[in-house]
């Protein structure tokens, strides 16, 4: 529990301190969870250049987050990390497991760096632009939304859960769970979006309902990898929570998600 | 001062190191010892397993710590000798071949009399990453000599890929300790070794799952 508001704190801290600790604190929960990612997945020996080379993009994407440069931070992990991923693979020269690795490491940093920098570049929303509470409100209401989805769909899966949304994976996500998490998600975020974004009721509406989908996916997602992994949780980083991808799993679906949302409806700036 | 030093360095580097850069995670950890005589036996894949160790224990504890390090590499030039003794507290064996009448152990057997904590990686070596080589004989005519140091397994994981043998490129990795319940010296030598390696192999278990094709 300690280890969970101390996030709270950081990511909250971070946030009323401005942009710049807010990208800093972005970029080390990437950092760790690219790490975690990097420790279970199978790499081959001679890949250690390659996996050095990924971390590498979370200093440029961030950096075009600090920059403000939205069009080079959409090119610099799906192109250029991708490619120059590749390339290093192919001058190291081994072959067996090629595809399997280049795959791999580049699922990682799409999740770890390219989607959670989306959360990180509401931050830099022109004040004009974002809501009432401002872009920190933006990133805010984001991670608080996305909390939420998971925390209704738990709690409706405990509750009425009957269905599993993946027979495989468990009963631990379920279509009456993503029912309650749809409602109740789709409704507060309808009702606080005024507060805390540029949206009009329309959009904030569709955004919202639709919020809870990306969040179970997300998660649906990360415990198939899990289970694949062989692992329950992706570390022991925060005891009884699991570790930095466990945690960011919702996240990683819903920022891209809001992200886009918002530029359709109510950014100029991107 | 020296000891000030020291412990300025286990918080600001050492500490934040581990932590920050390696994900270093422990399980076990109350059978860390926190008073010599001692011995923690690891597996060893990496310079840098001595420094996960050492940011293990309390800082009021390093100095009585001593990583038993090869006395070839650790005491190469006068710069790195200073550093390794005095800084990171490593006691040097010589890994040749022995003179007549020579102990090569008495500087450990020195240290357990005086209630130090040895490091000891009974490979004797990093070895191929990640992997458990076989084990050298000197900590079990230690543990024979010194009944009453308790031996601590402990098995590392994912220092041999931060920074294997031969790499000067150092790519993050999460790390694990897994410390088990301490041994004790009975029976013969080997029958000793055997239990030992079997202790440290068990511990893997307890390590997440490692992948490395």
């Amino acid at each position: 529990m300690l280890a969970w508001w101390l996030v709270s704190l950081f990511v909250g801290g971070a946030l009323l301190m401005g942009w710049v600790a807010t990208v800093l604190v972005f970029a080390a929960v990437s950092f760790i969870a690219l790490r975690e990612y990097a420790t279970l997945v199978p790499t081959r020996r001679e890949d250690r250049p390659v996996v050095l080379f990924v971390y590498a993009a979370i200093p440029i994407s961030y950096g075009a987050i600090a920059l403000d440069l939205y069009g080079y931070f959409l090119v610099i992990v799906p192109i250029y990390i991708f490619v120059g991923t590749a390339s290093l693979m192919a001058l190291i020269g081994r072959t067996d497991g090629f595809l399997a690795t280049a795959g791999v490491l580049t699922w990682g940093m799409l999740i770890c760096v390219f989607n959670i920098g989306h959360a990180a570049f509401l931050i830099r929303t022109p004040a004009a632009e974002a809501g009432p509470a401002g872009p920190a409100g933006l990133v805010f209401f984001l991670i608080a939304m996305t909390i939420l989805a998971d925390a209704a769909e738990a709690a409706g899966t405990r509750f009425f859960g009957r269905t599993p949304l993946s027979a495989r994976l468990g009963p631990g996500r379920t279509v009456e769970g993503l029912a309650v998490s749809i409602a109740a998600t789709g409704t507060a975020f309808t009702a606080l979006s005024a507060f805390y974004t540029p949206l009009t009721l329309a959009p904030a509406a569709f955004i919202g309902f639709l919020l809870p989908v990306w969040a179970v996916m997300g998660s649906l997602v990360m415990a198939a990898v899990k289970r694949e992994l062989g692992v329950a949780t992706s570390s022991d980083l925060l005891p009884g929570y699991g570790g930095a991808l466990d945690r960011i799993a919702s996240l990683s679906f819903t920022a891209p998600w809001v992200f886009h949302m918002l530029a359709i409806f109510a950014l100029d700036h991107f | 001062m020296l000891l000030l030093l020291r412990q300025i360095i286990l918080w600001t580097l050492v500490r934040p190191f581990a932590l920050l850069v390696l994900g270093f995670e422990t399980r076990g950890r109350v059978h860390l010892p926190r008073t010599g005589p001692a011995i923690v036996a690891a597996n060893h894949n990496s310079h840098l397993d001595t420094l996960l160790l050492i940011s293990l224990f309390p800082a009021a504890a390093l100095s009585r710590l001593r990583p038993v390090a090869a006395a070839d590499t650790f005491t190469a030039t006068p710069l790195v000798s200073w550093f390794s003794r005095r800084i990171i507290g490593v006691l040097p064996v010589d890994r040749g071949r022995p003179e007549r009448g020579a102990d090569p152990l008495a500087g450990c057997r020195e240290a357990l009399a005086r209630k130090e904590i040895l490091i000891i990686f009974p490979e004797g070596t990093r070895g191929d990453p990640e992997e458990l080589g076989r084990f050298k004989s000197g900590i079990a005519r230690l543990a024979e000599a010194e009944p009453d140091a308790p031996i601590v397994p402990v098995y590392l994981q994912g220092a041999g890929r931060v920074l294997p043998r031969g790499s000067m490129l150092l790519v993050p990795f999460n790390c694990f300790a897994v410390i088990g319940a301490p041994i004790r010296f009975a029976g013969k030598r080997p029958e000793f070794m055997a239990r030992l390696k079997d202790a440290i192999e068990a511990l893997r278990a307890d390590a997440p799952p490692l992948r490395w094709l």
